[in-house]
């Protein structure tokens, strides 16, 4: 009896708790190790990009400096090179997609998240606008060229004939163009900027749209006045990681944008970015063409770098802050 | 341009592919030929200008030649060029030939055999304009110059006073990479105009193009860009802009006659000039002379040695190379190229007779 009593406790113990066995320690200890060697193994790579585009760089970097950030010639010929256009064409194409494709995904934001639609046709629409995510690059630059570009160039080419003395408006729309791949990269940012504007704004306590409602504001007044507010920090760390994306966004922006080696204020007139400029000259560049295009490179890392790192931090700062609030 | 790729990794696939079915075909048809009759292998590379004409006299050439192997390689001008200068290609091919500096460089001797030619057109897409656009020197140099940024620009207007110019802006397009065509094309614009020469941007294989000019690469690149693109206008071969069938514009030359680009354009051109040719074989066409010449046409070369050391190697190529410059003419009009009049076709035979 009593010793089957001390069976039976002993089975319990196993099933309840029992001091970790050598094995388990080690395995553990195993795991852990990995996890940690694996999360640094990502920032080694990161530094190793660097490291390895940076130094194939050096020779040009040395040889052009700083003059490379502020020519406009592109010049092989010669070994005269600049990126001034690309860099503006770059900031340009991304600020307009920001423009439009924040201002479509914050709205979007709202209307998913401040109960306007059932339940399930909420979800359905969340998942379809999630899916612009999925949509490869090179379709979106297809269907720029074959669907987007034939439907808004009679609408350009009359903007420009009527308001032409608009700088904006200064030339026509004869195909590829700066306002076709900002409204194709605007697409595409789309989901980024609804999804955490989304994840913002579903993440403000309930009780301060309560207490809105409670202090006799109407929906639209909570809305614009309280909510929209109050998730403002996330919202625009959305916006920051949307631009992030537009900046290196390469394929698409290769097919549409017009590979022109030009500096124009413009909508219409054919321009080009440093995603795009890599993309075409890569494969036919020899060797200092390389290098100076791997100058390019770490110049448009740097862009990208620090607009997603800026983003990051304000994501991060809005969620702690939100919790204190 | 990735299409692009594509379409050349599956053509060299295809001209692999055939080559085995060649191989294997051979074995089909005689017995035990390995042992008797050696094949020979022969490995050259270039531009890609000529290539489809290059292709094609490999395959017709080795339906009746089952003892040569020959491959070319269409990588361009420059990139074919640096390779038959460090002696890695049994020949090369260049839309440039080689200059001086660069013959200097080869040990073993260079022999420029002239194999073929071809026109460059300004190809363009203006929609609903009513009829062909005409073209003077001044004009298209300052069309690709940026100085006419509209194609209702009162000189255009006065030179085709029958079409519907729309008030679209002027868009130039040009190749991204090391062209052949862009050397061809710059090399005539520098000729005829100081402008382009002195303050322009020169001659060269690459070039920073002024103006609102869109950059493609090759000559396909650049016909798919004009193709979508309203009021444009860019340089390419022949051959690529009909297959797409883009319009030409009609251009002056240097008597003052405007011609039309059609298969014969460059025949004419090279039947007006051929006498300027040099004991080099190296004749570039900046400016031809005569009434009825396209303006731009370009000789395009295969590269030799003056010597080979491996004699059999040698006999192969020379047969292959005499054929394509006595039968392999024939195809040319197909596909868009011009056949050599016979008298350079002479000297080119003779020149390799010498080596």
């Amino acid at each position: 009896m009593s010793s089957s009593l001390s069976n039976q406790q002993q089975q319990n113990n196993d099933q309840i708790a029992v001091p970790p066995t050598p094995r388990d320690i080690l395995l553990d200890r195993i795991f852990r190790s990995l996890t940690t060697s694996f999360a640094w193994l990502t920032l080694l790579l990161i530094v190793y990009i660097v490291w390895e585009i940076g130094g194939t760089a050096l020779p040009a970097i040395k040889e052009i400096g700083f003059g490379f950030l502020t020519g406009t010639t592109w010049n092989p010929n010669q070994g005269e090179f600049g990126i001034l256009p690309q860099i503006w064409g770059t900031f340009y194409s991304s600020l307009l997609a920001l423009f439009l494709g924040g201002f479509f995904g914050v709205a979007i934001a709202v209307f998913l998240t401040q109960d306007f639609l059932p339940h399930k046709i909420q979800i359905v629409l969340k998942s379809i606008i999630e899916l612009l995510a999925a949509i490869p690059s090179v379709v979106y630059g297809l269907w720029g060229i074959f669907v987007l570009i034939p439907l808004i160039r009679p609408v350009a080419n009359w903007l420009h004939a009527t308001l032409g003395w608009v700088p904006f408006f200064s030339t026509s729309l004869s195909g590829p163009g700066m306002f076709p791949a900002a409204l194709v990269l605007s697409i595409m940012i789309l989901p980024t900027v609804a999804a955490i504007s989304q994840d913002a704004l579903s993440a403000i306590p309930s009780k301060i749209k309560e207490a809105a409602y409670g202090m006799g504001t109407t929906r639209w007044e909570a809305i614009l006045k309280v909510l929209l507010p109050t998730a403002s920090r996330g919202i625009f760390g959305g916006l920051v990681l949307g631009f992030g994306r537009a900046l290196g966004e390469t394929m698409a922006l290769a097919m549409l944008v017009g590979n022109s080696n030009q500096l124009s204020l413009s909508l219409f007139s054919p321009a080009d970015t440093l995603a795009a400029l890599l993309a075409l000259n890569f494969p036919e560049a020899s060797e200092y063409e390389t290098q100076v295009l791997m100058f390019a490179a770490v110049v448009l890392l740097f862009i990208t770098l620090a607009v997603n790192i800026v983003g990051e931090i304000i994501i991060s700062y809005s969620e702690r802050s939100g919790g204190k609030k | 341009m990735i299409l692009n790729r594509f379409l050349i990794i599956s053509f060299l696939a295809l001209q692999f592919l055939t080559f085995l079915c060649g191989c294997s075909e051979d074995k089909d048809n005689e017995q035990q030929p390995a042992t008797e009759n050696k094949v020979v292998l022969l490995h050259g590379a270039g531009a890609t200008f000529p290539a489809p004409l290059y292709q094609k006299w490999i395959v017709e050439y080795q339906k009746n030649h089952k003892d040569v192997a020959i491959s070319y390689d269409a990588i361009g001008s420059g990139a074919g060029t640096k390779l038959f200068i460090s002696e890695q290609v049994d020949f090369g091919a260049s839309d440039s030939a080689m200059n001086d500096e660069q013959v200097s460089k080869v040990s073993k001797g260079v022999q420029l055999i002239p194999a073929t030619a071809g026109s460059i057109v300004l190809a363009y897409n203006i929609p609903d304009l009513g009829g062909r656009l005409r073209l003077s020197r001044e004009l298209y140099v300052d069309i690709f110059l940026g100085k006419i940024r509209f194609w209702d620009d009162p000189r255009i207007k006065k030179e085709n006073p029958n079409l519907q110019l729309p008030s679209l802006s002027v868009v130039t397009v040009v190749r991204s990479d090391s062209s052949g065509t862009t050397w061809a094309f710059s090399n005539h614009l520098s000729s005829i105009s100081k402008l382009w020469r002195e303050q322009g941007p020169g001659t060269g294989k690459e070039l920073d193009f002024p103006g609102n000019a869109m950059f493609g690469s090759g000559n396909s690149g650049v016909s798919t860009k004009i193709k979508h693109s309203w009021g444009s206008i860019g340089y390419v071969e022949y051959g690529f802009a009909k297959r797409a069938g883009l319009d030409m514009a009609i251009l002056e030359n240097k008597a003052g006659n405007f011609i039309e680009p059609n298969e014969s354009s460059p025949t004419e051109t090279l039947a007006n000039t051929y006498a300027q040719m040099p004991s080099n074989l190296r004749l570039f066409l900046p400016d031809p002379d005569g009434d009825t010449s396209y303006p731009i046409v370009t000789y395009s070369w295969l590269l030799l040695y003056k010597q080979y050391d491996n004699k059999e190697k040698w006999e192969k190529l020379r047969g292959f190379v005499r054929w394509g410059l006595l039968e392999g003419q024939k195809f040319s009009s197909d596909l868009g190229y011009a056949p050599l009049p016979p008298a350079v076709a002479k000297s080119a035979l003779k020149a390799i007779k010498a080596i």
